[in-house]
């Protein structure tokens, strides 16, 4: 249990993507079978054990120790599984920091998952007594489910393909054909065995992306145009006795939209945009903001999905049946959506159309007037592109709406993390109400140049009116032009706005700050 | 009981000798436990040390006529017993015994009970009334053993040849207490020190405490720190100082990395649990040693220990002292 309780310590204290990289990949090598198999289920999110309740585990330390003490302690540390980890009691006989290497990972996990719920709290007991705190605290978060230690599924994978040298593509490719503790993979990674054969499960293919559009022009009888919706990009995988939806990083989101996994039943493999839609939204698909409300649920109640009911727009058909389209050009893949699209339940699923366009002017002139809220901008597609894995020059293109911008004022600002963990990077900035104060619309920490970084922070250093803990407040004075994808009405700030993407584009050094711009100008570009 | 002596949020006054313990304001005469600057103020007109304490307090305020105080020496002023005893705290820290009427009161200022190379052990009086700190009040706070985390702060520094690893400790005591523990430990490397703990470690130096080559950062190209070990305060460790640092691994030495989030909100990558305070086992333990008719607490989380005086029929009241915690925090 000790490697696995540091390898989540280093997690926790780690900020750098390589710095976690290399942890889980160090560990995955090290740690012995089945352990490293479990821990990889852990960082994946596909343990699935029988969790124990908080309130469980809260009675557990109140028979142990003052419930008095026990409170205060609570209200000091703020999480119950890092206070129980720190206050559970010495025995006499035992060292209280030290892990006795008694209980191994695979030990606790198979604990976990045969003890009744009944019984969980005297069994976690008795693990507790023979681990530290790093170890203790390792157990509780297994047990009531959820690290939390700030990493996605998608890194671990990347962590293990760094490991063995591997293609994270490929482990994703052959990933939901296996199941914890992933004996198969580990094999395959070695070289003890061969590829496990993911036929016959719905497994997830990696996406093809798209490039950032940045040439002049291009010709039309080259690149087909498609309106770029601003949902999330999704994958339907039906092997017709089954349905998953995955996402862009590969993760299995059957469980948040069962109404479209239900509507579909086919054996095909299809590439879309998850939107909702529905009364609240106009009937018509609705905003980034809206399908927010459904991302991140684990229980979907059948009011959200009334409220905010999801459907799919079909951009491209991987595979149909047997036969697999990935290599054939998109204009025959294309038709060949076009025949399969009808054939599905029209109220999850439509075809996303195609921008007539005489010639690429006509098109920019299209693109600048589209104002509707669920459009992000304008993808460009080659004709003849076959389906590939990740980003691949010139064939496909996004030409993203221009962004909105508006001129701010820098009200605080925090430091960064990591390399910039000395700079105030991270700035807070406002607009003018009709009462003349500065409420703050936003926040961003980016789009600046490394000059202009230390330029400003050295003004926050210079400008420095407040300080709450790492907070600055500062000398109301500067302009920061701030451009943003989208702006929308939002309940959680007090301007009522939320922007989407906010970066800093221009530090508007020459302009005063009473001319700034007002919230009231920001509400009209809400859409 | 001991009307003679009085808690004040300034500081503890002594009636009959008409002496403050630890003043937080400028008083005539001044009873000093240790040199840390929320117990050692500047200003005061007499100051009563030990010979340690008025060097730090010389070397900070540059002032003070004091007169040193050996420990196990009995002053006597208007009627009461002085003695200055080891706290274990930093160098030439003590706890205060006064011993008027029949009556033995114990101020320990700060202190601990694990050993520390850099200062003498606490000896434990028992006494009437325990004057005691509670800056680790809460049954959370359970430092382990310092070998292990010297362990973690070695490894670390050997894992990555090519970064050094910057460790934020106290200038006055974790500083030198974390390099001697380095050098018990085979590390003979120089060891590089941020300007600001300079004029602090040649004081422990010249108390004969061998903390071994140190040489100042300032000046030194980056490359050539690589694989060593950097000592600067806390504050300094996020700030635009460490800029100059080849890629550091920042670590932070103190009782309160126990507790995960606060060492993430000091964006501390290697939290170090080492303390120069008393951990919650210390002070209870402490307590039932010295076994006092009633319990004073200076400054801490003093609503944990005062709930567990009362749950083992100590009589105990907390002070609420001021400007306690500043400098030395923990």
């Amino acid at each position: 249990m000790r490697a696995f309780s540091q390898l989540l310590d280093g997690l926790v204290y780690t900020r750098a993507r390589n710095g976690k990289l290399n942890l889980i990949s160090a560990y995955l090598r090290e740690a012995p079978d089945p352990d490293r198999g479990w821990a990889l289920a852990a960082l994946t999110g596909n343990l699935d054990l029988k969790a124990v309740k908080s309130s469980a585990i809260g009675e557990m330390i109140r028979a142990r120790t003052d419930p008095v003490l026990y409170e205060m302690s609570r209200d000091y540390v703020g999480d119950l599984a890092e206070t129980v980890a720190l206050l559970w009691p010495r025995r006499d006989d035992r060292p209280a920091e030290q892990d006795d290497g008694s209980l191994s990972l695979s030990a606790v996990i198979d604990r976990l998952r045969s003890v009744s719920r009944a019984d969980a709290p005297d069994a976690l007991a008795q693990m507790m007594d023979h681990l530290d705190s790093s170890g203790r605290f390792a157990l509780l978060k297994l047990a009531t489910g959820g690290l939390r230690v700030g990493i996605s599924a998608r890194l671990a994978k990347t962590g293990f393909a760094q490991a063995f040298g591997l293609d994270v593509d490929d482990v994703e490719q052959v990933w939901h054909a296996l199941a914890p503790p992933y004996a198969a993979l580990f094999d395959w990674a070695e070289g003890h065995s061969a590829r496990p054969d993911p036929e016959g499960t719905p497994y997830f293919r990696p996406f093809m992306l798209a490039h950032p559009f940045e040439a002049d022009s291009v010709d039309l009888s080259d690149y087909a145009a498609e309106w770029k919706w601003d949902g999330i990009r999704i994958q339907i995988v039906g092997t017709g006795a089954e349905t998953r939806l995955y996402s862009r990083a590969g993760d299995d989101i059957s469980g948040s939209f069962p109404e479209i996994a239900q509507a579909f039943s086919g054996h095909a493999v299809l590439d879309g945009e998850l939107l909702v839609k529905g009364e609240f939204q106009g009937g018509e698909a609705a905003s980034f903001n809206a399908l927010q409300q459904r991302l991140g649920r684990k229980a979907v109640t059948t009011k959200m999905m009334e409220d905010f009911p999801a459907f799919v727009r079909l951009y491209d058909l991987l595979i149909e049946g047997e036969d697999d389209l990935r290599a054939l050009p998109w204009t025959d893949r294309r038709a060949r959506l076009e025949a399969f699209a009808p054939t599905l339940d029209p109220d999850r699923f439509d075809l996303s159309q195609l921008i007539d366009a005489p010639d690429f002017s006509t098109l920019a002139d299209i693109r600048a007037g589209a104002r509707d809220a669920a459009i992000e901008g304008v993808m460009l597609k080659r004709r003849d592109s076959p389906y590939v894995a990740g980003r691949k020059a010139a064939l496909w293109y996004k030409w993203k709406r221009d962004p909105l911008t508006a001129d701010c004022v820098m009200m605080y600002a925090q430091r960064g993390h990591g390399k910039r963990s000395s700079f105030y990077s991270d700035f807070t900035f406002g607009c003018w109400t009709e009462d003349g104060d500065l409420l703050p619309v936003g926040k961003a920490y980016s789009g600046f140049t490394d000059e202009e970084l230390k330029w400003l922070d050295r003004f926050v250093r210079q400008n420095t009116v407040n300080r709450f803990g790492p907070v600055r407040e500062v000398e109301k004075t500067l302009v920061l032009e701030v451009a943003f994808d989208s702006i929308h009405d939002s309940k959680r700030h007090k301007s009522g706005l939320a922007m989407r993407f906010p970066r800093i584009a221009r530090i508007r050094k020459d302009k005063p700050a009473h001319e700034a711009d007002t919230v009231i100008g920001l509400k009209k570009l809400v859409s | 009981m001991a009307h003679w002596i009085e808690p004040h949020p300034t500081g503890i006054y002594v009636r009959p000798a008409d002496a403050w313990i630890d003043p937080s304001v400028p008083v005539d005469r001044a009873l000093v436990t240790h040199g840390h600057a929320d117990h050692a103020r500047g200003g005061h007109g007499h100051v009563w040390a030990t010979r340690e304490t008025l060097a730090i307090m010389a070397l900070r305020y540059g002032t003070a006529s004091g007169s040193p105080v050996d420990y196990g020496e009995t002053l006597r002023m208007g009627g009461v017993a002085i003695q200055y005893v080891p706290a274990g705290h930093v160098l030439g820290s003590a706890q205060i015994i006064l011993e008027h009427a029949g009556e033995r009161v114990v101020v320990t200022g700060d202190y601990k009970r694990r050993p520390d190379p850099t200062c003498k052990p606490f000896e434990p009086v028992p006494c009437d009334i325990f004057v005691t700190e509670a800056t680790f009040g809460l049954p959370v706070f359970r430092h382990p053993d310092t070998g292990s985390e010297m362990d973690r702060l070695l490894t670390a520094l050997h894992a990555q040849p090519d970064r050094c690893v910057l460790v934020g400790a106290y200038a006055l005591g974790k500083a030198q207490r974390v390099i001697c523990e380095l050098r018990a430990r085979g590390h003979h490397d120089a060891i590089y020190i941020h300007g600001a703990l300079e004029r602090m470690c040649a004081l422990y130096a010249e108390f004969g405490v061998d903390l071994g080559a140190l040489r100042p950062v300032a000046g030194v190209p980056a490359k050539e720190m690589r694989g060593h070990i950097i000592l600067a305060p806390p504050s300094a460790l996020n700030d635009r100082w460490s800029r100059r640092l080849p890629n550091p691994v920042t670590a932070m030495a103190s009782g309160w990395m126990r507790v995960r989030q606060r060492a993430r909100q000091k964006n501390v990558e290697l939290p170090l649990v080492i303390s120069d305070h008393a951990d919650w086992d210390e002070l209870t333990d402490t307590i039932r040693e010295v076994a006092p008719t009633e319990t004073w607490i200076t400054h801490g989380r003093e609503e944990a220990l005062l709930h567990w005086c009362m749950t083992h029929q100590i009589r105990a009241r907390a002070l609420a002292m001021v400007g306690r915690e500043d400098e030395d925090e923990g």
